[in-house]
Order: structure tokens, then sequence, then C-alpha cells
């Protein structure tokens, strides 16, 4: 048997050798391989087996076939939960995009002040969920906060206590949070649009409203699905933030899907029901992203320059 | 060569398009006093909160409540970060120091061989291009919504309550978007460079140390930083994967110092700036290869 290997590896070798040596790098790929499904594949797979057990995430975990499910999905609280996941993502979606488009423009542009802006406006960008929670929280308190230190009434309202309310807080501070990001990348974006364009744009007289109009948009159509990707989809895990700025409250007015998992699970030990939140969340996320991809066309090879 | 590497950046390739002579003068003046205003308004929105923060951190509990809350302290105290700093803040501190280097480093390199393995051989390998399949597939996934499994894991392997039951299912999720960015890099290395380093009789492993490695640094530091700051902020695996004070990190310190010392919103806010401050003054540091770096891979 031995006597018979060599060949064979050599007749592979020299089948393969017309794009360099192969075989000898598929190793390299192992470990991250075996960390993943480890830690990300055998948990996916995991939250399915979980939603048909019962479980307290302490004791055994017991088959218990659809119960699980059957509860899940005759709770109220779940379509309540997938409205206000809907609501947080559609909502966050419309006020950061045209904000970060417009930040991005004006920060394209190389003027040493809008340098030093940027400086500035990037910071929110490294605090952590957590911090941007806690600082929100104290200084909305209809008590202790800035409005009530300010004395000025419209802002002394009980910000996080009326579900209206909460639900824009947690759309601004999400957009303060993250409109750092998305403008950076459009930033970067716009950066990258040829000049010629523009100068063209000049020569047949359009200012500069029309070239932004005309120009600057289309050109960024692939940054918008990239940016709309991972804001929509990054949605899906306001976790920290929601958790320390609501826990959301008031009632259940700002409990997101991956908040209501959260709860359900780790503070009522249902990890069942819990685990069937889960799965639901995982194929939001998957339809989401089919949709997203759907609208770019997947067409990311087509060049952006065309007509450049 | 580097134009090519580092294109996402776009640092300084192409002229302004902002710089260019208007034609219709009211035009520009329009929309740059719209810009003007509005990106001095966003500053202020920005801005309005972090400085309150940094006053507030510095007051006495007491002439808190007393003063304007956007007025400086009158008498400056450095009590709310005494209390902060005696509440362990150095524990909490080093924690997050171990948890965000033992996951970041082995995660950025196993996902830059992975890469590199992915770029050189997937269009022959079925196998490694279903790896890379796997990878994409899990860009998609909320990967927060495998947390009960990675629990239920944590506790069978016994490592419940463990800086390494952060440290591991931390590596497992920043996979996907390392190798998305390091292979995109990966992929503009000239062919003609691998072709001669084959002729030089270098192996693969040293063609991956000795070539790509220095080519694709601009690209290993996104993703370092990206995963960096997305580590040292977490807070849901420590949330769910730890118990006791002892292994608590730096966000979970906050936001139990919070719960215990809510009324002390001064000593609340000093702890905020503590917990930042490292990443700011890296901030300001490397601010230009940061920002270019957090977006390189995304511009692309």
């Amino acid at each position: 048997m031995t006597t018979l290997a060599p060949p064979v590896a050599r007749v592979r070798k020299s089948a393969s050798s017309s794009g360099g040596r192969s075989g000898s790098v598929t190793w390299m790929a192992l470990p991250a391989l075996l960390m993943f499904i480890a830690f990300g594949v055998v948990p996916l797979v995991g939250v399915l087996a979980l939603s048909f057990t019962t479980w307290d995430g302490i004791g055994t975990i017991k088959p218990s076939g659809l119960t699980s499910w059957k509860a899940t999905l005759s709770d109220p609280g779940l379509p309540h939960a997938l409205w206000v996941t809907f609501l947080i993502m559609a909502l966050s979606w419309a006020v950061q995009t045209p904000l970060s488009i417009l930040i991005g423009v004006f920060l394209a542009a190389r003027k040493r002040y809008r340098g030093f802006l940027a400086v500035l406006y990037f910071i929110p960008l490294l605090l952590s969920s957590a911090a941007i929670s806690i600082t929100y929280k104290a200084l909305l308190d209809p008590n202790f906060g800035l409005g009530a230190g300010l004395g000025i009434p419209l802002l002394t309202q009980d910000w996080l206590g009326r579900g209206n309310l909460a639900l824009g807080v947690v759309i601004f501070v999400v957009s303060w949070q993250f409109i750092p990001f998305h403008s950076l990348i459009y930033q970067g974006a716009v950066r990258q649009i040829p000049t010629s364009m523009y100068e063209a744009a000049q020569i047949d007289g359009a200012g500069r409203f029309r070239s932004f109009i005309s120009i600057t948009l289309p050109q960024l159509k692939y940054t918008i699905i990239t940016s709309s990707t991972l804001m929509v989809v990054g949605s899906l895990t306001f976790f920290d933030l929601i958790y320390v700025l609501t826990a959301g409250g008031p009632g259940d007015a700002t409990r997101v899907l991956a908040l209501d998992m959260y709860i359900t699970g780790f503070q009522a030990s249902l990890m069942g029901p819990a685990s069937a939140i889960a799965v639901i969340l995982v194929l939001v996320g998957l339809a989401l992203a089919l949709v997203l991809r759907r609208i770019g066309g997947g067409s990311n090879s087509q060049s952006q320059l065309e007509g450049a | 060569m580097t134009t090519t590497l580092t294109r996402g950046t776009g640092h300084g390739t192409q002229p302004d398009p902002g710089a260019l002579k208007p034609t219709r003068h009211w035009h520009l003046k329009d929309l740059n006093w719209f810009g003007g205003s509005f990106g001095w308004l966003w500053l202020v929105i920005v801005m309005l909160p972090i400085y309150w923060i940094v006053i507030t951190s510095f007051k006495a509990q007491s002439s808190y409540f007393a003063s304007n809350p956007l007025a400086p302290p009158t008498t400056p105290t450095l009590d709310n970060y005494r209390l902060v700093v005696e509440s362990e803040f150095a524990r909490y501190f080093l924690n997050s120091v171990v948890v965000t280097l033992g996951a970041v480093v082995p995660a950025v390199l196993i996902s830059f061989t992975a890469s590199y393995a992915i770029v050189r051989a997937g269009h022959r390998s079925r196998f490694l291009r279903s790896v890379n399949a796997l990878f994409l597939m899990g860009l998609a996934i909320p990967l927060q919504a495998t947390i009960i499994p990675v629990y239920l894991i944590i506790i069978r392997l016994q490592m419940y309550d463990t800086l390494l039951a952060i440290i591991l299912p931390s590596i497992a999720f920043a996979i996907p978007l390392s190798v998305l960015v390091l292979s995109n890099f990966i992929r503009d290395v000239p062919k003609e460079l691998f072709e001669s380093m084959r002729m030089d009789g270098a192996t693969e492993w040293g063609t991956l140390w000795r070539l790509v490695f220095p080519l694709t640094r601009p690209a290993l530091v996104t993703v370092t930083i990206y995963n960096g700051l997305g580590i040292w902020n977490g807070f849901l695996l420590p949330l769910i994967l730890t118990q006791s004070p002892e292994q608590r990190t730096l966000p979970l310190a906050l936001w139990t110092f919070q719960g215990q010392y809510s009324v002390n919103v001064p000593a609340v806010l000093a702890s905020v700036v503590l917990t930042t401050l490292p990443i700011l003054i890296l901030y300001a540091i490397g601010r230009r290869q940061l920002l270019s770096g957090l977006t390189a891979g995304f511009s692309k």
C-alpha cells in the first residue's frame, strides 16, 4: 500500500502545478474552521435542537417535542417583539442613512477644519454600548438630568418612562453611536469618485446640488447597500444598548427580539422557548441578508465607475 | 503596489471633488451654508454629552444637583475617580486586556492563515470553497442568537465563570468578517509575486509570512482594530458566561457600578471616563491608522 502512495501524490501535484502547489495549504484553514464549528456552527444547530426541549438552564435537558414552540408562537409577546425590532430597524435606518451620507460628503472635502471636526465626530465609535447607555440614562433623567438642571420643561420629560418616547430615545442613541461609523464608510467612498465626473458635470453647467443628486448619490449606490446591510443586520444585535438603557421597558415598549430571548432564557429560565425565539432571530437575519442581496443585485463585480 | 492594497482607504490619491471651482456661485453658497451649519450642529450633538460626562465626573455629588449641569465645576474634585479606582477598577481593566488580547491575536492569526488557504487554493479545492461559504454565512447570522448553546457548551467544558469562556466564543465570532476582509486583500497581491516566491523554492508557509504578511499589513491592522474594539466593548458574553466579580470585564463592571451607585451620577460618569480612557489614548496616538483601518475593508 505504502509503495503506491507516492505516484498518486505525484500525479496530483503535477495536475495542480499550473497555479502553484496546492493541498499543502488546506491545513491552514483548519484552526479557523474548527473554532468556527465549535462555537458557531454547533451552537447554531444546537439552538434548533434546544428549541425542542425543556431546560431551566441548570438542571437536565428534557426533550419535549413542540411544547416550547407552541408556547413561543402563542405568546402575544412574540409579534410585539418582532414589531418593535422592525420599528427600530426601519426608523434607525431612515435616520442614519441620510445623515451618514451628508456627514460623509461633508467630511470628504479636504479642508483642514473638517479634518479637525472628524476627529471629534468619531469619538462615539470608541465608546461601549454600555457606557453610552449609562450616560444617556443619567443625562435624560427627569429629576437629576440635563433638563432638570437647566430648568427647561421640554427636556424634563420622563424620556425612558413612556413607551413612544423611550423608543425615540433608543433610535436617537443608536444613531448617535453608529452614524460616525457609517459616515466614515461614506467618506471613503465619496473620495473614490473620479474627479473627472464632476468636471464633466461642471462643463455641462451643473451646480453643486445637482452634482450631488446626479453623480454622488448614484456613485454611492453600492456603499449605500453595504452600509444598509450592516445597519439592518446590526440592528438585530442591539442587545446591550437597549438592555442597559431601558431593559426593554417601559413595559415591553422596547423589548426587541434579542432582548426577549435573553429575558425568556436567562431571567425566566425558559431556555426552550428562548431557543425558539433565537431560531426566529436567525431566520429574520438570514431573510434580511437575502433580501438586501437581491436589492443589491449581487453584482459587486460590475464596475462602479462605469462611464467614468 | 501599496495603492492597490490600500485603495479602500482613499488616502490622498485623488483630488477633492469639492475643491473644484464652481460655475454657479449662488448654488455653491446655498449648499455650503447648509453643509457648514449642519456640520457644526452635528458637532454639538456629538460633543455635548461627552463634554457633560467629563465635567460632571469632576463635580462633587452634592454640588452636582445644585449647579448648572453645563457649567464646569467650581471646585473640581477627584473623589469620584478615587471611588471608581477603589472599586477594583484595575482588576476589571486587566481582565479586559486579557480577554481582548487573548481573543484578537489568535482570531486574526487563524483568520489570516485561513484566508491565505482560501485565496491560494480555493479555486481548486471544493473543501476550501465550502469553508469560505460557511464563513460567509456566518456574516448573515446574528451570532448572539447562538448564545444559549454557547452557554451550555461552556458549562459542559467546565469553563463557566472564567475569562477563557469569553475568549473562545469571541474568537469564533470574529472569524467570518476577518476572513472576508483579509481574503479580499490577499486577492490583491499580484500573482507574479507568488510565482517568483515559488521559483525561489519558498514553501507556502514561507510565502505567507515573507510575502503576504508584509503586503497585507493594512488589512491585518483593520481586522485587529475592528475586532479589538468589539471585544473590548463586548457586554453580552461576559454577562452570560461569567458570574463572579473577579471575572468582570470593564463594560460589565460599568453596568454593575451604575446599579450600585445610580444616584451618584458623578461617580458613574467617572467610571465611564475611566473605562473609555485607554481607547481614547490609543485613538489620540493612532487616529489615522485607526480610522482608515476601520473602514478599509468595507469601502472596497
